[in-house]
């Protein structure tokens, strides 16, 4: 797993079947810092994320799992909503809150 | 998953028996801001994508969970047609504004 | 799957029992105009692949074992096809600028 924010939305009507109303949501990846990486990727969203949070991401064939219908190929899955980090890496602690 | 353009189609008539009757779709891959990565893969099709066109791709195992690619070996798969996306509250690629 | 150029065989006296009688290519992987794009890589083939063909690189470890009927083949890498063409019907990308 893996920390991101929520960056944006895609909208898509024709998708594979087990899909429908299932948000696709763009994130991008954390540092250490929880700083932007710049790196970016597409992953559905079963627990109801919106822009600017804090995400826990699974990967892998895995992140189906986490939706009612598990036989779909997505590879990327928000799992989390992060509240707070507690790292002796991270040098300011109030970045990991939630911005709403 | 990734988003990318579908640039092509690959022809193969000697392969493994279990990839018989799949559509194999050159994609290119492109970032979150709609820019070309300079990389390409060739995806299986399971929801009809065409020339032209911006979909989502899913990779790995998680490709194999598709009706078409259940059991026969696929690493990656078209699993969404993007009508559109967002970044930050401001659209990035909407279908209607493409190929004009 | 990736496009991927058959570089040349490779030949390992002392290997997993599972490589007992296995054909391993070395292929390194291209973009669509025939441009090398990252690192070469040591294949299976399930598609009696030779010395200069243009191949599709299946990149995935579930799809090799199943392809192989080994449960468990060390394997991931296998090529699975022998591109005849690659028909590119959308060159336009390059030039494209982000639409709004």
């Amino acid at each position: 797993m893996f920390l991101a924010r929520v960056i944006g939305r895609v909208v898509s009507t024709r998708k594979l079947a087990g899909l429908e109303g299932v948000p696709l949501l763009v994130v991008e990846r954390v540092d250490d810092q929880l700083q932007p990486t710049g790196e970016t990727l597409v992953a559905v969203d079963g627990i109801g994320s919106g822009p600017d949070d804090l995400v826990m991401l699974e990967e892998g064939r895995e992140a189906a799992l986490s939706l009612e219908e598990t036989f779909v190929a997505v590879d990327a899955a928000i799992v989390g909503h992060v509240e707070q980090v507690a790292s002796t890496a991270i040098a300011n602690p109030a970045t990991t809150r939630r911005t709403r | 998953m990734q988003f990318g353009r579908v640039v092509g189609t690959v022809w193969a008539t000697q392969k493994d028996a279990k990839l018989e009757n799949l559509k194999f779709l050159l994609v290119e891959e492109l970032d979150a801001r709609n820019e070309s990565r300079d990389a390409f893969t060739v995806a299986i099709d399971a929801v009809g994508a065409g020339p032209g066109e911006t979909v989502l791709f899913a990779t790995g195992s998680a490709a194999r969970q598709t009706i078409q690619t259940d059991g026969r070996p696929a690493d990656a798969v078209i699993m969404a047609i993007v009508d559109s996306w967002d970044l930050d509250g401001d659209v990035v690629f909407r279908k209607d504004a493409e190929g004009d | 799957m990736k496009i991927a150029r058959v570089i040349g065989t490779v030949v390992a006296p002392v290997q997993h029992a599972f490589f007992d009688g296995q054909k391993l290519l070395l292929v390194q992987p291209e973009r669509p105009d025939g441009t090398s794009t990252g690192k070469p890589v040591v294949a299976l083939d399930r598609a009696q692949a030779g010395a200069g063909d243009r191949v599709l690189l299946l990149q995935e470890g579930s799809s090799t074992r199943d392809l192989f009927g080994v449960s468990d083949a060390p394997a991931r890498c296998t090529i699975v096809g022998i591109i005849d063409a690659i028909e590119v019907t959308d060159d336009t990308t390059h030039e494209r600028s982000p639409s709004a």
